[in-house]
């Protein structure tokens, strides 16, 4: 196996092969939202919509719960699930605030001041104390 | 023979198209993002050029999950502005030259670097934004007033290619268009960046400093920018920040010492920090 030395970054999920390969159908099942068509398919009958690609369970019940972390962590990418989101009518900024827990407000009034610091945030062991 | 005369390194972020799309660039929100591109547009007037070869990367618009290459070089006739889920932005047909992009497919192939050649390619946020804020807003039924070659870099699934691929590559584009024989004016953009994190609870991530050093270093120490580590553009900039691994595609496409004419940060742009250099090549 290779190593995978940014498995070590805190609160990240690094897109790789492995992600890839176990996310392909959730991430195809939100790509499919860009087109108009299926956009109307997914509101007119989400199951029967979600059916057309073969997502395991867990990741069907991720996506009905709107789950944006847990999307992530069973290989979903976030230039795909933000298509979901978009189907939503959230935007990406307010889908960052939803993925870290905070009000919109919040987040907006953060990345006004400089963004989420680089300090205690490089490393796992620094995310144990919190 | 054609010649490289400057490159063009800005970020893409797409709230960056909407806020000219939806005429809000005043507010005071984007009023500060803007301002550092006043010099860039007026740059760009007094020295048009004829050709723009484009490094940016697709975001699953032209390639979804299905098909992931690591280099793919446009070379169609025109590329269509891509609907991205919210409609297409409203911005001319993007013209590409046909000519000059297959010689440059033909060169650097046979120069060992194997690219997809792609004919036919719809083209997103990631080359339309650079276009709009170097050129200020251009109407959909008017033309983009030069040629553009788009270069589609993967950086959605890791790893991206490495920082040294990308500036060896830039190299071998600048011996590919040094080679044609038309007059040519070609500018070289690369696109994204900088430092920024759009998922999970590290969202929002901005280290503006690192982010200075490496205008520093694209700008006058090139080779050093060329050497860091994929590990460290996740750490230091955010899952996203590896974006930049495409402006050494640009830096290697121009002489080892440039001529740095202009420089623009600012944070925020929606999650992202938006930086931006314009770096002359001598005679």
């Amino acid at each position: 196996m290779t190593d995978k030395d940014y498995e070590d970054i805190p609160g990240t999920f690094v897109f790789d092969a492995d992600r890839s390969r176990q996310g392909y159908w959730l991430n195809q099942f939100c790509i499919s939202l860009r087109s108009a068509e299926s956009r109307q398919a997914m509101k007119d009958d989400p199951e029967a919509h979600m059916a057309k690609f073969a997502m395991t369970e867990d990741q069907k019940q991720a996506v009905r719960d709107r789950a944006w972390n847990r999307l992530l962590e069973l290989g979903g990418n976030i230039y795909y699930t933000s298509k979901l989101a978009a189907f939503d009518g959230i935007n990406f900024q307010n889908l960052a605030a939803m993925m870290t827990g905070v009000s919109r407000e919040e987040y907006r009034d953060m990345m006004l001041h400089g963004g989420r610091s680089i300090e205690g945030n490089r490393s796992k062991s620094e995310w144990e104390d919190k | 023979m054609a010649k490289v005369t400057a490159g063009v390194a800005v970020s893409h972020v797409p709230a960056i198209g909407v806020a000219m799309d939806t005429g809000i660039t005043d507010q005071p929100y984007w009023q500060p993002v803007f301002k550092g591109f006043e010099f860039s547009r007026q740059w760009m007037k007094d020295n048009k050029p004829d050709v723009i070869f484009l490094v940016y990367n697709d975001h699953c618009t032209a390639f979804d999950a299905s098909c992931i290459p690591t280099f793919a070089l446009g070379c169609a006739a025109e590329f269509t502005p891509a609907d991205e889920g919210w409609g297409p932005r409203p911005v001319p047909v993007v013209k590409g030259h046909q000519k000059l992009a297959s010689h440059i497919a033909q060169s650097v192939i046979l120069d060992e670097f194997d690219l997809t050649i792609m004919n036919q390619m719809d083209v997103d946020h990631g080359l339309t934004v650079p276009l709009s804020v170097m050129f200020g807003e251009v109407d959909k039924d008017d033309e983009w007033p030069c040629l553009v070659i788009p270069l589609a870099v993967n950086v959605v699934q890791y790893p991206a290619p490495t920082g040294n691929r990308c500036y060896q590559l830039g190299k071998a584009i600048r011996r590919a268009i040094d080679s044609y024989p038309e007059d040519l004016n070609v500018m070289v953009f690369g696109t994204g960046g900088m430092s920024h994190q759009l998922q999970a609870e590290r969202a929002g991530l901005i280290n503006a400093e690192w982010d200075k050093q490496f205008l520093d270093d694209v700008s006058q120490n090139p080779v050093a920018a060329s050497q860091i580590t994929h590990l460290e553009y996740l750490r230091e900039t955010g899952s996203e920040g590896i974006e930049m691994v495409m402006w050494l595609v640009m830096r290697g496409a121009l002489d080892e010492k440039v001529t740095e004419v202009h420089r623009h940060y600012h944070v925020p742009a929606s999650n992202t920090a938006v930086g931006h250099l314009i770096l002359e090549n001598h005679e």
